[in-house]
């Protein structure tokens, strides 16, 4: 801003105390907003980078270098898992709800209010759900496979909602055109619409695999908090989230537990930037 | 084969409870253009619409009556993907598919099982000649057709309609979002192309009526008033709302 825009801004602004009031109000919890940002993540880094060592990646656990190298390779295991179940499943249900189902059909709004109401419950109830149905009922025990299914439901609802918006904004000139020039049903949707919805199916799932890399109640009950890496998915394993919260628990590791923190929040930050990434390779594909 | 290329009979459309077509009756001849002209909401995008079953897609739509293409009912006897590739449409506002040039054109082909990359490769080139954008976009055929600017993305949707090899050409005024130039690059499309074609254009612009078009059909209130040659209608029209639309009357 120039000199004399800003002493133009402040003589307005004495003419109007309150704008300026507001302008001040305003600054101030994006100012707030910003520190607090900063507090958390200086804070974990200062705190968790000198405790980061090279044992600490061992491809072993043991309960002397309390290795989160396991942990890491479970999260990988646990995303991908999940994903493969919960993607495609919310994916075609959205298809379903926005392009086959007739507007105000009852089932529609059935689903919809349930899938609601799913991304509200805590995700502690997800847990206990898991474990009656999965891990007792089914007898898969303590496993990472009935971890997955849980997130995969937990999820669902996030990725049918964000898929939804996303088809939503499809304009329908682009399915006129499609249908105007011979194509069927099918092909306009897998050629045209879901395409053009990319990248806000791709927003969704980055969400989704955050809330998988993040969560800890659902999976303490379900995929349990076996230390090593599980051999096959009836086994018990423990995810990043998980593997820090029993490091703190005990008491005995906190400083371990600080490194852990610094290794998800790169994670985080490196899904991030990968999505974008993509977001912005899938744009330049349509410009 | 019969004489008219599209016959209209009997025709009633309603949008749950509103008539918006009544009882309309049309014959639309072989490589002429048509214009379908009146004031909005008048049923001419309507009538459009429903000649290849674009209307099948508005929930609450009702059709009583017959269209025929070559004899043939478009609503009993014929396939829906026959039927659209047989009559192609372009819309109003231009609307290419968020993918390269190369892709837009052969999206249809492609539709219509042609696999082979030569084949594909001809159809873009002649259509996109036919559909006289050729020169403007053949060194970037791989790039986004969103790139183009509006007349340039209207020929491209004209060149893609042309792709899959219609016979009838339907357009809903396709020129209201374009400039002027744009506008005058399509109209000479259309009457370069009404040789091989069978065109029908609804428009808001009655110049652009009587610059291109064979015959002209008035419309109003849902049903046509008067169907004539386009210069007969024009300067001699038989009936007195014609007169007074087209002479500004009203509309």
């Amino acid at each position: 801003m120039t000199m004399t825009g800003f002493r133009f801004d402040m003589k307005t602004y004495k003419k109007h105390p309150l704008s300026f009031l507001f302008m001040l109000l305003a600054w101030l919890a994006a100012a707030l907003t910003a520190a607090v940002f900063i507090a958390v993540v200086g804070y974990v880094l200062i705190k968790g980078i000198p405790q980061l060592k090279p044992s600490l990646f061992a491809w072993n656990y043991t309960t002397d270098n309390v290795s989160m190298m396991p942990a890491i390779i479970t999260t990988i295991e646990m995303v991908g898992i999940s994903l493969l179940i919960a993607a495609p499943l919310g994916i075609c249900c959205s298809v379903y709800l926005t392009e086959y189902a007739k507007r105000g059909n009852k089932i529609v709004k059935a689903v919809r209010l349930t899938a609601e109401t799913l991304q509200g419950i805590p995700s502690i109830v997800y847990g206990l759900f898991g474990m009656l149905c999965f891990v007792t009922s089914l007898k898969w025990g303590y496993s990472l496979l009935a971890g997955c299914f849980t997130v995969s439901i937990m999820i669902l609802p996030l990725i049918m909602r964000s898929t939804e918006e996303a088809l939503k904004s499809v304009p329908d000139s682009y399915r006129e055109g499609s249908y105007g020039l011979g194509a069927g049903k099918l092909r306009t949707v897998f050629k045209i619409v879901i395409p053009s919805a990319g990248n806000g199916i791709l927003a969704g799932i980055i969400l989704a695999i955050g809330r998988i890399i993040g969560e800890t109640a659902a999976l303490m009950y379900t995929a349990g908090t076996v230390a090593q890496l599980p051999e096959n998915v009836f086994m018990s394993g423990r995810t990043l989230s998980i593997h820090m919260y029993q490091l703190s628990r005990e008491g005995l590791h906190t400083d371990d537990a600080a490194a852990t923190a610094v290794i998800l929040l790169i994670t985080v930050f490196a899904l991030n930037g990968l999505a974008e990434y993509i977001a912005k390779k899938l744009d330049k594909n349509k410009l | 084969m019969p004489e008219n290329k599209i016959s209209v009979s009997g025709l009633d459309l309603y949008y749950s409870e509103f008539h918006a077509l009544k009882n309309v009756n049309i014959d639309i001849a072989p490589n002429e253009i048509t214009a379908f002209i009146g004031p909005s909401g008048c049923g001419k995008s309507t009538l459009l619409k429903s000649l290849n079953r674009m209307n099948d897609l508005v929930e609450g739509c009702r059709i009583t009556g017959t269209v025929t293409l070559d004899g043939v009912d478009i609503y009993k006897d014929m396939e829906i993907t026959y039927l659209r590739k047989n009559v192609g449409m372009v819309f109003q506002k231009p609307n290419p598919f968020p993918m390269s040039i190369y892709d837009n054109i052969a999206y249809g082909p492609r539709t219509h099982g042609i696999r082979r990359k030569s084949d594909l490769d001809d159809i873009v080139e002649e259509s996109l000649k036919k559909a006289s954008i050729w020169n403007e976009v053949s060194d970037r055929l791989k790039r986004s057709a969103l790139g183009l600017s509006g007349g340039q993305q209207q020929r491209l949707c004209i060149a893609r309609a042309l792709a899959v090899k219609p016979e009838v050409i339907l357009m809903d005024e396709p020129t209201s979002a374009l400039d002027p130039i744009s506008t005058m690059k399509i109209e000479e499309l259309c009457c370069e192309i009404k040789d091989s074609y069978t065109i029908v254009i609804v428009t808001h612009n009655m110049q652009q009526a009587t610059r291109i078009s064979d015959k002209t059909a008035f419309f109003l209130h849902g049903e046509i008033v008067e169907f004539d040659e386009t210069e007969k209608l024009f300067s001699t029209p038989s009936d007195k709302r014609t007169e007074d639309y087209i002479t500004g009357r009203f509309g």
